[in-house]
């Protein structure tokens, strides 16, 4: 057997300095980060009033809620919860749609592609980032103050934060799309509507029905949320039961959420796949 | 230069066109069909959530009154003309701002630990065993489908009220996140070193170490700095089931109908969400190059 020569590491070295000598930046930065990340997080610690203390109390009160909870046991209220449920299905698919029915117009407006002046898309892109930064806790909470207690308030809450999610993802989808059909409409003697319906909107309906069967699936669960702070639902019978530490129901409620959000997500990945065809685009 | 376009025989074009004319008659039947199958839908959850059109009609009016009366200050001048009125409090508000970031930060970061050290169990190509990966993956399912806040308003009852329900719900919720997308890295990586390192009789740790983690490192911070945005605004509202940071002003203010506080806390929440987003964004292309930003 053959031995291969050893290699000349003094004259490598003189080739290539940066393999074998990291400039002391980049060896330096990983720690520096690391410390600089942990004594911030240490500072929280203190900060946050953490103590050994609290923490032990607190996990032995809740291996003690958790004792509690088990088995799950809706008593006499499951009519009462199973309409709280389908309140709460009902929220999230009626809040998603009309979200997505009225941020497509706006959504046209913030794309590059239709509306080449910064002088429009600007604001329409700032004004749907600020929707979006508000959570849809706060929204439920301003409706709550308008139309009153009750689901309505929720549904609108929903409509109002996915108006501005929406607003950018369907702009996002739109700018991705294709010139080339747009530009063989136009070429025909098309309108600007023309290109719209015909050029566009056939490449990106599939896009943003993936879209909004999604956002049904998680604003189910941002529909368990916001009944907790009233705005009917599923959410408002927990937070009930939280309250009055009825823990048995506490956990048959959880437990009912979970299954419905896990049929929910079920069946529309099932849809999402027969509309845009066996490639996940979301 | 004109030349003709053949055109087919009629009889030939006729087969065609009937079934062109088939099959886009088949098409429009199946989208009408779910057009419809979809309004039921809706009108079946118009009558679940109550949705009363006289109710929205009648009150929409309060819905734009109420930004008009949230951008007003009690003297009844408009809140930008006098900032110092409007932003009374923010020696509070920036604390509790900061309460509020502490907390997002405190909770993903342990989240992210949490989730680093279960992600390989759940890794399809790195699970030590079957019953292991199964295990560890429905614990990470539950921990991210109950939603934070339920979390907090649990934590609150077991550890009182404060900011500490709220990081221990942040990092549950996180731990889940983070930890589905961590083992997805995982499981994307190439095996060939595992199998390299493997060879010279290394322990299932060592594997790990040296073969899987210097893969997969730049995708766990990206996706962790990626889940510290989200968690800002998770932990902004906390403070409404009593589980610290600035939610707990903003529920009082909108409860009580302060309403200039209720704008001015929603700004200052609006521009540290933004200050936020852009900073990680910027952050992450630096770290990880163009590529990785989203």
């Amino acid at each position: 057997m053959s031995q291969m020569p050893r290699p000349d590491t003094a004259e490598l070295r003189a080739k290539y300095p940066g393999v074998f000598e990291r400039p002391a930046s980049a060896r330096l930065a990983m720690p520096v980060m690391i410390v600089a990340a942990l004594a911030i997080f240490v500072f929280g610690l203190v900060d946050l009033d953490f103590s050994p203390s609290k923490l032990i109390s607190g996990l032995g009160q809740l291996g003690w809620i958790t004792m509690l909870m088990l088995p799950p046991n809706p008593g006499a209220s499951l009519p009462l919860y199973m309409q709280a449920l389908g309140e709460t299905l009902s929220i999230a698919v009626l809040g998603t749609t009309l979200a997505a029915i009225l941020a497509l117009p706006v959504s046209l407006l913030a794309a590059h592609n239709i509306i080449p002046s910064n002088l429009i898309r600007f604001p329409v892109r700032r004004f749907l980032d600020s929707i979006r930064g508000v959570d849809t806790l706060i929204w439920a909470l301003v409706w709550i103050n308008v139309v009153g207690l009750g689901p309505f308030a929720g549904v609108l809450a929903i409509m109002v934060s996915d108006f501005g999610a929406f607003g950018k993802l369907f702009s996002e989808a739109i700018e991705a799309a294709d010139r080339k059909q747009v530009e063989g409409i136009r070429a025909s003697g098309g309108s600007a509507l023309h290109e719209i319906r015909f050029g566009l909107l056939p490449q990106v309906l599939p896009v943003i029905a993936g879209q909004v069967l999604y956002f049904i699936e998680s604003n189910t669960r941002s529909a368990t949320i916001i009944g907790i702070v009233g705005a009917g639902g599923i959410g408002l019978q927990l937070a009930e039961q939280i309250r009055v530490l009825e823990w048995q129901k506490v956990s048959f409620l959880i437990l009912m959420i979970l299954i419905a959000v896990a049929a929910i997500d079920f069946i529309s990945s099932k849809l999402r796949f027969a509309i845009i065809g066996q490639r996940a685009v979301v | 230069m004109a030349t003709a376009v053949s055109i087919l025989p009629a009889q030939q074009l006729a087969t065609l066109e009937d079934a062109y004319r088939k099959s886009v008659a088949r098409k429009r039947l199946k989208a009408a069909l779910a057009t419809a199958a979809f309004c039921a839908v809706l009108v079946i959850a118009a009558f679940g959530a109550e949705v009363n059109l006289r109710t929205l009609f009648t009150y929409f009016g309060n819905f734009v009154s109420y930004f008009d009366r949230i951008l007003t200050l009690d003297s009844g001048a408009r809140v930008w003309t006098d900032p110092a009125e409007w932003f009374w409090g923010w020696h509070k508000w920036l604390k509790m701002l900061g309460e509020t970031i502490l907390i997002s930060y405190v909770g993903t970061l342990t989240g992210a630990v949490l989730a680093f050290a279960l992600n390989f169990f759940a890794a399809q190509n790195t699970s030590p065993g079957p019953w292991v990966r199964f295990t560890i993956r429905r614990l990470l399912e539950f921990a991210r489908t109950v939603p934070g806040i339920v979390f907090a308003l649990i934590f609150v009852i077991a550890f009182g009220l404060g900011p500490m329900a709220g990081v221990l719900a942040i990092a549950i919720h996180t731990t889940g996140a983070l930890g589905k997308l961590f083992a997805e890295i995982v499981e994307n990586a190439d095996m060939k070193p595992v199998e390299g390192i493997r060879s010279t009789g290394a322990s299932w740790l060592s594997c790990m170490r040296f073969a899987v983690l210097p893969q997969v490192s730049a995708g766990y911070a990206s996706y962790a700095l990626l889940r510290f945005e989200i968690n800002v605004r998770e932990a902004s509202v906390m403070g409404f089931v009593g589980a610290g940071g600035i939610g707990q002003e903003l529920v009082v203010a909108i409860r009580k109908f302060y309403y200039s506080d209720v704008s001015a806390i929603l700004v200052t929440i609006i521009i540290t969400v933004f200050i936020i987003d852009i900073s990680t964004g910027w952050l992450r292309g630096r770290l990880f190059g163009k590529e990785t930003r989203r």
